[in-house]
């Protein structure tokens, strides 16, 4: 095949959404492998010339976007997403993103408040959908992130959320090593302690 | 020597919430009773694995009694995790009886309140970590090609289910055709949901499938657009028919079950 890297280049430029290897392949009728040396030549290319905009992998495809740097000049030329997520929508997208497929109850267990108001709000930004129904009494729905939430958080797939251990590594202060035995003991605790022997 | 220091300490936070209860802000700060329960342990700095349930529980209680006091209406959450607090507290004063488990730290009636702390704490941590990535339409953009024609991806007759707002939208497009106008309107006789759904059924036995704008005439009046619209739903609810959206064109089609 001709230029196969210029081709996939020239799919990539016209296309929509990011465009995942398969559908590629769908087009262009050749091997995996080839395609995906290609993209990474490509992906390469781009991080070379560090241009204005890179070729990122994302929600399991690849996409043009712009480079982060120049966001400050973008949005004066075009006015950002209406793009804003409150603490606690964040934090109700962010259980259902490393528990799901998750329902209400379990999220609403760990944050201790009602979500009801932001998962309407999630799901009608679509960044959020209904998996289903878990067959328990009741029949509750279940939830599961979207594409569209890896496109936003710039993840290339699931997998590609920070894993919880990388979370404790970065807030050390927050969530001390499980070794509670060989810290000191706090003060205010030795009055509670009641004497068993 | 420590209990003069937390006697001091717990003087002192708490000389602080009477004294100047209205640096709090409520809103913010306290979404509910995990988001309180945080700030008093990073305020007094104790090992979240090591809670000294006294002194934590106590400047809870105070700071719900301060709450009553402001009027501030709190959620039932708050009262839980209250009585939750004090059950451990009290559970943590009762002689622990050695030997029933080998590892007393299992018998921790703490655990109770620690696990779903770090769980919550390390979901906080997440949010945050969503939130400092590079933003899709915030920090990085991607080129907006508009609608094409794309060829889809499978078959092209293949239908997609349709979820709940994608029906409203579609609703929403039937209300943008409405007249702009706003007339006067005496007209009495007014069909009935229950008269709606015998039509469409009527439409249906005729032709088995329907797309969802053909069930409104060209200039609908409002009261028939939301009459279909609650028909729709009564009929999809009953199980009568199915709704699919065609993957190209994005009509609604109602099928007869």
């Amino acid at each position: 095949m001709e230029n196969i890297k210029n081709i996939i280049e020239s799919l990539l430029f016209v296309a929509d959404g990011p465009l995942s290897v398969e559908r590629i392949k769908l087009v262009l009728e050749t091997d995996t492998g080839e395609i995906r040396t290609a993209l990474q030549t490509l992906a390469q290319e781009y991080e070379n010339r560090s241009g204005g905009f890179l070729l990122r992998q994302i929600a399991d495809g690849y996409q043009f976007c712009t480079r982060p740097e120049y966001s400050r000049w973008i949005t004066r030329l075009i006015r950002p997403a209406s793009f804003h997520l409150s603490k606690a929508a964040l934090e109700t997208l962010a259980i259902i993103a490393y528990k799901q497929p998750v329902m209400r109850s379990d999220i609403e267990h760990i944050r201790g408040v009602d979500c009801g108001g932001i998962l309407r709000m999630l799901l009608e930004r679509k960044i959020i959908r209904v998996l289903g129904r878990k067959e328990i009494p009741g029949r509750p729905l279940i939830y599961a992130t979207t594409k569209q939430f890896l496109e936003i958080f710039d993840l290339k797939n699931l997998k590609d959320l920070p894993t919880p251990k990388e979370i404790e590594e970065l807030k050390p202060d927050l969530i001390p090593d499980s070794s509670p035995e060989l810290e000191p003991e706090p003060a205010g605790l030795s009055e509670i302690k009641p004497d068993v022997e | 020597m420590f209990i003069t220091n937390a006697l001091a300490k717990i003087t002192d936070t708490l000389v602080v919430m009477q004294n100047k209860p209205y640096a709090v802000k409520l809103d913010d700060i306290f979404e509910g009773p995990m988001d309180l329960l945080v700030h008093l342990i990073k305020k007094n700095e104790v090992d979240i694995h090591d809670i000294p349930i006294a002194l934590i529980t106590d400047q809870y209680l105070e700071y719900i009694n301060w709450m009553e006091s402001m009027n501030i209406d709190f959620a039932g959450d708050f009262l839980f995790m209250a009585a939750t607090l004090t059950q451990i507290k009290s559970k943590t004063l009762l002689p622990v009886h050695q030997g029933i488990g080998d590892d007393d730290d299992e018998d921790d009636p703490r655990h109770e309140i620690t696990k779903p702390l770090i769980e919550y704490l390390h979901m906080k941590s997440a949010a945050e970590q969503l939130s400092d990535r590079n933003l899709l339409g915030k920090n990085i953009f991607i080129r907006m090609p508009g609608s094409r024609d794309e060829y889809p991806e499978k078959h092209e007759n293949e239908f997609i289910r349709v979820g709940l707002f994608e029906l409203i939208d579609a609703f929403q497009n039937v209300l943008e055709k409405l007249p702009g106008e706003h007339r006067i309107d005496l007209a009495a006789d007014r069909i009935s949901v229950k008269d709606k759904i015998s039509e469409i059924v009527d439409i249906l036995e005729k032709k088995n499938s329907v797309t969802f704008m053909e069930l409104f005439p060209e200039k609908p009046e409002k009261s028939d657009v939301v009459v279909t619209f609650l028909a729709v739903l009564e009929l999809v609810k009953l199980h009568l028919i199915k709704i699919a959206q065609h993957v190209q064109t994005g009509f609604i089609r109602l099928f007869y079950l």
